[in-house]
């Protein structure tokens, strides 16, 4: 055999290196085609969160006033007050104001003055209780004797203390989670390691499906059904509470982390199990120490993701937590979260109001509070992987 | 060129027991008979006996698919966990039937180490994957276990490399290195047997050596049961070697007699490379 055959040089081959020449229109549209869409959806979260934020911001930049404490104009000096703090005085828009006939003005200055002559008894009636913190702090008000956290925006004196909503749901995303998480996660070692192939291939599927469950079947399940039997169980005094509306919020929650972790435990390689085996540990044992760490990042996004959903699920904590805005740690007392609030309440405010600002405000805050989870869930994600990759 | 096979006729005793005479202080250790299995209808064991001797080498060679991993797997039983898998025939292991009902598994994997194809540690450091198998035992003395790994790692021929990060994660270690603790792992629980299946193939030369040297060492105190489809290796580390071909064991000799005598054409056209 000879050692070097002369191979033909064959220019010709050679030419078509060019990139012109091998063009693939339809991989390059198409691959913008999926770039565009994707940037298409970061940007929709954008805008919600720039339109949430937008009618968010009067309030939380102080710029809003729910202060009522003017004095009544006398109706007769209509002719002398300047036309634009009339306009301000009587709350209206430029163009309204200006269709306005005089007579019509005349009537509105009236009911004016006899309803700031009912408030202005009331010395909270001068407070601007949008201020952060009226938000925040808790304040006396007039007909209490101790400060207190109020969230209760229709009233005379509109109080929006957040810390009663902020509370309601932190306990029920509490109750949520420590109802939902071992109970998946165990769900998912099982069904993942230990079930036989026939069992798995049924629990899988069902557990799954309670994810497809509305949530205001799952409220009202929980307003009918659990209310009733856990007040049996636990014999508490208020039917509809935090305890109730957590636990049916844990069904929502349940398949989310269920199926989140199942994926990243199935996903471990089977060669640590095998290896686990082969030194003796019973299925349990391999399923716990080996692959539970193993599959930590994962079963780790799947808690941030109930957490998620948990915070910002609304119906069933609308319907079943019995909805009182009451500062209270106690799981068994009715409470009333942020997410229930808005759904509440936001159709029956003044757009553009401060409650209306207020609600939206909420919604911001939830947002955030998402938003942070998330990144908070994606560092550590991140710092479990190195750890387990053995890179750090 | 695979040449023409001639068909198969039930071998002797004499074969496969491997020769007695040369072998004498090592008594037989496991002992299996007419074992067949089948993964659902497809036989890929037919009637093996064989029997191993304790403190020696002893290799299973034969091109992919013959069963030589099906094999091992059935001496630690491994097997169990795979769906649809039949078994028919004996092993035994020290005179106890590890088939029979009345045979802790789990037990029975205490006694039986096993080193894989593919290095396999756990995402753990390397101090908490050799303590694994100590402490699911239930070996909490801390003193009890930095022992059991030094010594584990010493007699893996790893512990210069590897004693000061002991702590950091396993997955950092080379393909080698790996393998190595893969062993140490199993050592430490000090088994038995200890079978290991292709623990070189995944490895470069120098590596591989490495291996070699170590099994070698280990052979002094632990029956070593290895599977490979590279024959210089079952040359140099084996003291007996069995031939498996489609799921037969075709030859069982001791390693010295099979590599320079082979009874068998078949053995003779694989060991020097005519197919395979
Ligand atoms: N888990 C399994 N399920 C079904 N068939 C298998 C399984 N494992 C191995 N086999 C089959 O059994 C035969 C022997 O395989 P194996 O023992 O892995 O061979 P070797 O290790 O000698 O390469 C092959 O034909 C293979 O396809
Ligand atoms: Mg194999």
């Amino acid at each position: 055999m000879a050692l070097v055959t002369p191979t033909v040089r064959r220019p010709d081959r050679w030419a078509t290196l060019h990139r012109s020449a091998r063009a693939r229109p339809v991989e390059w549209l198409v691959e913008r085609g999926i770039l565009l869409v994707s940037l298409s959806a970061i940007l929709l979260v954008f805008l919600i969160f720039l339109f949430v934020a937008r009618e968010a911001l009067p309030v939380a930049l102080g710029r809003m006033t729910s202060a009522r404490g003017q004095r009544p104009l006398p109706v007769d000096s209509l002719d002398q007050i300047p036309r634009e703090s009339l306009r301000a005085y009587l709350g209206l828009k430029a163009d309204e104001f200006v269709a306005m006939t005089r007579e019509q003005l005349q009537l509105l200055m009236e009911i004016k003055a006899e309803e700031l002559a009912g408030v202005s008894e009331d010395k909270d009636a001068a407070v601007n209780t949008t201020q952060w913190r009226y938000l925040i702090g808790p304040h006396q008000w007039s007909d209490y004797d101790q400060p207190e956290f109020i969230w209760q925006p229709v009233s005379r004196v509109p109080k929006y203390n957040l810390v009663p909503l902020v509370i309601g749901s932190l306990k029920t995303t509490l109750v949520a989670l420590l109802f939902a998480v071992p109970l998946a996660l165990g769900a998912a070692l099982y069904v993942s390691q230990l079930a036989a192939p026939q069992v798995k291939e049924y629990l899988k599927p069902v557990i799954e499906m309670l994810s497809g469950i509305p949530s205001v079947v799952l409220g009202f399940f929980g307003l009918i059904v659990m209310a009733s039997a856990l007040q049996f169980v636990f014999g508490y005094q208020y039917r509809l509470n935090a305890f109730v509306a957590g636990l049916a919020l844990g069904l929502a929650v349940i398949p989310v982390v269920f199926s989140i972790a199942e994926d990243a435990l199935t996903s471990v390689p089977r060669s640590y199990v095998q290896a686990a085996l082969a030194l003796g540990s019973s299925r349990w044992q391999a399923a716990w120490r080996i692959v539970l760490p193993a599959a930590a990042p994962g079963v780790f996004a799947a808690v941030v993701l109930g957490f998620g959903r948990a915070i910002g699920e609304t119906m069933v904590v609308l319907m079943a937590s019995g909805n009182a805005s009451i500062v209270s740690w106690n799981l068994f007392e009715s409470t009333r979260t942020m997410t229930a609030t808005i759904a509440a309440e936001l159709a029956e405010t003044v757009v553009g109001g401060h409650h209306y600002r207020m609600l939206f405000l909420i919604g911001a805050m939830l947002f955030i509070v998402t938003f942070v989870a998330n990144l908070i869930g994606d560092v550590v994600i991140h710092r479990l992987k190195t750890k387990l990759e053995g890179k750090a | 060129m695979p040449a023409p096979m001639d068909p198969l006729v039930k071998l002797d005793s004499r074969i496969t027991v491997g020769s007695t005479e040369d072998h004498a202080s090592h008594a037989p250790l496991i002992e299996v008979k007419d074992l067949s299995l089948w993964y659902g209808t497809a036989n890929a064991l037919d009637h093996i006996t064989v029997l191993i001797r304790e403190r020696v080498v002893t290799a299973f060679i034969g091109p992919s698919g013959c069963g030589k991993s099906t094999f091992l797997r059935c001496l630690n039983r491994m097997n169990d966990l795979i769906d649809h898998v039949r078994i028919a025939g004996s092993v035994h292991i020290a005179s106890q039937d590890i088939y029979s009902h009345e045979v802790d598994v789990i037990e029975l994997r205490k006694r039986i180490g096993m080193v894989f194809q593919k290095s396999n540690p756990f995402p753990k450091s390397i101090y908490d994957n050799i303590a694994y198998g100590l402490r699911i035992q239930g070996v909490r003395d801390r003193a009890a276990l930095d022992e059991a790994v030094e010594k584990s790692l010493r007699d893996a021929a790893l512990w210069e490399e590897v004693k000061d990060r002991l702590h950091s994660s396993a997955m950092g270690l080379s393909g080698g290195q790996q393998q190595r603790l893969c062993i140490a792992r199993a050592i430490a629980i000090r088994p038995e047997i200890i079978l290991m299946d292709e623990p070189a193939s995944a490895l470069d030369p120098l590596a591989t050596a490495r291996i070699e040297d170590l099994i070698l060492e280990l052979k002094k105190e632990f029956t070593i049961v290895i599977v490979t489809h590279n024959m210089q290796q079952a040359a140099r580390i084996s003291d007996f070697t069995a031939f498996f071909y489609l799921g037969k064991l075709v030859e069982y000799d001791t390693t010295a007699r099979m590599f320079t005598n082979p009874a068998r054409k078949q053995t003779e056209d694989y060991i020097t490379g005519r197919f395979g």
